[in-house]
């Protein structure tokens, strides 16, 4: 049962030669055989491709390469369908990009070969990642492997649905406004969305440029900190990523939290929570407790401003980014009388509902005689979010708080309402208006249906030292990322 | 009533930088289409900007030598618009940070708003944006040339000081001049390095109100721009002295039919919903960056042209000439050290240096005489040692050889004859060989005397003192 491995106890493995990177290939690509057909989690998969690079991997490793050199050599790690992978199809889950093939790697992705890794698979995804369930992605809706008449989340959906149900080791998603931690969260693995500034987007289709962070979705912490290790770093071709020395995040792993301060935040303690959720996150804070951290309370107090603030910012910069998909360059196209009449007519069939709610709300708030009411109060807002959890962070090293209200919802569920969508991400949307990491990790389950619950924690920036620090003492003085779902 | 006319100018030039914009294109005109391009300026899904520092160099360099001030925090913003050229549907342009604002240009022009032949334009601005790709049409489909998506592009916007076509005429010459003397552009117009946006109003003489805006759009000549507003003024001059009101609208100008007509009413407007690029960072120029642009920055035209007068005295023509071709200027004034005939080695420079270079379609830099020939033959000519007919064939010599003028005057004799015995000599003969000459001219017919001496100068080679051989043959005549 090599696809069940941790992706650190699979390089065990692979370094002691119990397996080669062809097997552990092979074991993903037999769990997709068997499980893919009810989880959904996959787009497409260029197996062909997958095992050239993981022959090319046991090659290396006959020749005596070591993980000390390659830390994920012979790895299968997945990316979800808004990274460009050379050679391969990138859609981001919409109609629009037809049949474009991407002619270059993001930047992760040769972070990733560098490292060794088969990269391989597109995971599905919320269309542009616009959403909280994969139920707008233009393909398919993927469902979560716990219990297949619920979503997993989204947008990176196929992300924590394909690590959670043994198809990868690993995969790469991206966190607008929570969209890595959510998914984590509902299907019971490990998601970090790293500093903004710490991971070059080059290579991810831009959704929102100013929150947009690319991160790794994992079985436990360790995986969690090597994998962000490997992504992280200053591109020149990433103006926004920042100069600084990525440190060993798996050497922060010690295991002491003696000394450490943790905030409760006042402003998230409010109604809606779902019972088990709030028991299931209480406990995971008394645990905390228990291993020598100090919990005190803190306050963001225009956490009420975030949802709003997310919207108008994330909608503006989506409606100027997703302007490029015309019909005219690459990807589908509807032709049409003019150039005009071509890109609408591409535009207005390319695009699914959401996402063209979006890009209007976004083109709005921009519009002339608006901007000031609603874009440039949004970034002042922002700023002062930002400041809040600065503060807040002068007291604390980090904070706890559920990733979610509830556990994973049903198929359509929420689909009928975008505002009620929308409030899935309340607790992780103000990380990315703040710029800070976050992450999610399993903190328990609800009873009946067994479905995994999700502890949410964020950390200063550049802070993912204490950040996995926390996390990982946390996770080894519990079992929950030790068990499986069902399809598992 | 007496009307005048208000224009401001909206200049846009490619900056001279190896590579475009935002990504390693090479910035480089007439190459076949969408071979300079990349994932980054075609604008495919996951790319992301990165600025050229050398194009935010040069346009502080311009900043200076427009006098503005240089921006201590620029940032970028997407201006949102469809079509089909532009590879991301938005361009990345400054809007309301600028890297430079004010400031002044001064170039010759001699009219209404001039004083003392010079004129002075306050600039609003200069800013930097990103040009977009060329549509080219078929017979049955279009085609886009991204080649030239993403070159870097400097918008200079003036204030309405302009007063004429003339005076509009003269500033984009003169300010093109001077960026290309600055190497900020090469301002090619046939290679479309200079496009421009002309903002014409009308207004009663001496008021101070504005009237409505016509802004004409995309001139690609100078001369385009000055025929333009030759129409646009006396037509809106027309429509206001007959009581009618001109609406703030878009032109274009129809270079065939030599007019001006409606392309968009303010109604249809683009909203182009500015907002701050989030994939760059504001820029932040420190002090060495900025010393290190400054050390760049070379004297411009104009200044240029007043010290050649004022320094050695050459005619304004002359000083003109040589500011156009800044290579030669600077020849001239190495070439002019040490020399006492100031004058007359611009004279050489120009006309018989620089036309041997045009016709031999060569450059200042193969020229391998000693840089203070010209000074030296001018010498030879002033101080009668040879005359100026020889002076040419020295030239010559000097150009084809390389030889400084003393050293060709010495091995092949070419020294003037001024010893009279032997002018004498050459005047008789020619006399006794041409006695029907000989004869008109004492019988009353001046002009005769120049045929004569003509020959004596043809039988000396050339080398005869034109001067005494008029002197010895009228007394010889004579007498």
């Amino acid at each position: 049962m090599l696809h069940r491995l941790t992706l650190s106890e699979l390089t065990q493995r692979i370094a002691r030669r119990e397996c080669s990177a062809v097997e552990a290939l092979e074991s993903c690509l037999a769990q997709i055989d068997r499980v893919d057909g009810q989880v959904k989690a996959f787009l497409s998969v260029d197996r062909e491709d997958a095992r050239a690079q993981a022959a090319a991997a046991d090659k290396e490793i006959a020749a005596g390469r070591s993980s000390a050199e390659k830390p994920l050599l012979g790895v299968p790690v997945a990316l979800k369908d808004v990274l460009a992978h050379k050679g391969q199809p990138l859609n981001c889950g919409s109609r629009i990009l037809g049949k474009f093939v991407s002619p270059y790697d993001a930047t992760v992705v040769t972070h990733m070969k560098d490292a060794g890794a088969v990269v391989f698979g597109r995971l599905n995804m919320d269309e542009f990642a616009m959403g909280s369930s994969t139920e707008n992605s233009a393909f398919h809706t993927t469902l979560n492997p716990w219990d297949t008449t619920r979503i997993p989340g989204g947008s990176s959906g196929g992300c924590a649905a394909s690590v959670s149900a043994g198809e990868c080791f690993a995969s790469i998603g991206s966190d607008t406004g929570g969209s890595i931690r959510q998914p984590a969260a509902l299907c019971g693995c490990v998601g970090v969305k790293p500093t903004y500034g710490r991971v070059s987007r080059f290579g991810l289709v831009a959704f929102a440029s100013s929150l947009d962070q690319i991160g790794p979705f994992t079985r436990d912490v360790r995986d969690a900190a090597l994998l962000t290790q490997v992504l992280s770093g200053y591109d020149r071709r990433d103006s926004t990523s920042i100069p600084q020395a990525v440190p060993s995040y798996v050497g922060s792993l010690t295991g002491d939290l003696r000394g450490m301060k943790i905030g409760l935040v006042k402003e998230f303690m409010v109604g809606g929570l779902d019972p088990e959720v709030d028991a299931a996150v209480t406990a995971a804070v008394r645990q905390i407790q228990s291993l020598g951290a100090e919990v005190v309370e803190v306050s963001l107090p225009h956490s009420e401003y975030a949802v709003a603030t997310y919207y108008i910012i994330a909608t503006a910069e989506a409606s100027a980014n997703l302007a490029r998909f015309d019909g005219i360059r690459y990807g589908a196209r509807v032709d049409g009388a003019d150039p005009m009449e071509l890109n609408s007519r591409t535009r207005g069939a390319g695009f699914g509902p959401e996402v063209k709610r979006r890009i209007i709300l976004g083109t709005y708030v921009l519009s002339s005689g608006y901007y000031d009411a609603y874009y440039l109060r949004a970034q002042k807002v922002r700023t002062l979010i930002r400041n809040d959890f600065l503060n807040a962070f002068e007291k604390v090293d980090a904070i706890v708080s559920p990733t979610t209200p509830t556990a994973a919802f049903k198929v359509g569920e929420k689909a009928a309402d975008p505002l009620q969508m929308y409030l899935s991400d309340i607790f992780t949307i103000s990380c990315n208006l703040a710029g800070i990491c976050g992450m999610s990790l399993p903190c328990g389950f609800t009873a009946s249906p067994k479905l995994p619950i999700g502890l949410q924690i964020l950390g200063k920036p550049f802070g993912e030292e204490t950040m996995f620090r926390l996390a990982h003492a946390y996770e080894q003085s519990t079992g929950w990322h030790r068990e499986r779902c069902p399809v598992g | 009533m007496e009307y005048e006319a208000v224009i401001g100018l909206e200049t846009h030039v490619q900056l001279k930088t190896r590579s475009k914009m935002w990504c390693g294109c090479a910035n480089q005109f007439g190459a076949p289409p969408n071979t300079h391009v990349c994932p980054v300026c075609l604008g495919l899904p996951g790319v992301l900007p990165v600025v050229n520092d050398e194009a935010l160099r040069l346009t502080a360099l311009t900043g200076l030598m427009l006098n503005s001030k240089i921006s201590a925090h620029a940032k970028f913003d997407r201006k949102n618009y469809f079509y089909p050229d532009s590879a991301k549907n938005y361009q990345i342009t400054q809007y309301d940070r600028p890297s430079t604002e004010g400031g002044w240009f001064e170039f010759e022009y001699d009219g209404a708003g001039s004083l003392d032949g010079l004129a002075r334009v306050k600039i609003t601005r200069a800013h930097l944006e990103e040009d977009v790709g060329k549509n080219v049409h078929f017979d049955r489909f279009s085609g886009v040339d991204f080649n030239r998506a993403g070159v870097p592009l400097l918008e200079i916007v003036s204030e309405p000081d302009l007063t004429s076509s003339a005076m509009a005429y003269e500033y984009l010459t003169s300010l093109t001049a001077a960026l290309v003397r600055e190497g900020v552009s090469d301002c090619d117009m046939e290679k479309g390095m200079v496009r421009c946006d002309v903002n014409v109003s009308v207004r009663p003489k001496g008021s101070q109100k504005l009237g409505a805006k016509v802004e004409i759009k995309n001139m690609n000549t100078f001369s385009g721009v000055r025929r333009a507003l030759d129409y646009e003024i006396p037509r809106q001059m027309a429509v206001v002295a007959a009581g009618g009101a001109i609406p703030q609208e878009t032109r274009r100008w129809d270079e065939l039919a030599g007019i001006t007509e409606t392309m968009r009413s303010k109604e249809d407007a683009h909203d182009y919903r500015y907002f701050p690029e989030p994939d760059l960072m504001p820029f932040v120029p420190v002090d060495e960056w900025m010393n290190s642009v400054r050390s760049r920055l070379v004297e411009m035209p104009l200044a240029l042209k007043k010290r050649l007068i004022r320094e050695y005295g050459i005619p304004a023509g002359d000083a003109e000439v040589l500011t156009n071709d800044w290579p030669l200027a600077d020849y001239f004034e190495r070439a002019v050290r040490g020399a006492k005939n100031s004058k007359g080695v611009a004279n050489w420079v120009i006309n018989n240096l620089r036309a041997r270079l045009v016709q031999r379609g060569c450059g200042l830099e193969d020229m391998r005489f000693p840089i203070s020939g010209i000074g030296e033959l001018v010498e030879l000519v002033d101080s009668g040692r040879v005359s100026s007919k020889i002076a040419q064939e020295v030239f010559e010599q000097m150009f084809e050889r390389g030889e400084s003028p003393a050293a060709i005057v010495e091995h092949k004799g070419l020294s003037q004859v001024s010893d009279v015995g032997a002018i004498e000599e050459f005047c008789r003969e020619v006399i006794v060989g041409n006695p029907k000459s000989a004869e008109d001219f004492r019988a009353g017919k001046p002009a005769a005397l120049n045929f004569l001496k003509g020959q004596v100068m043809k039988l000396s080679k050339g080398k005869a003192n034109p001067g005494m051989a008029g002197a010895v043959l009228e007394r010889l005549l004579r007498g």
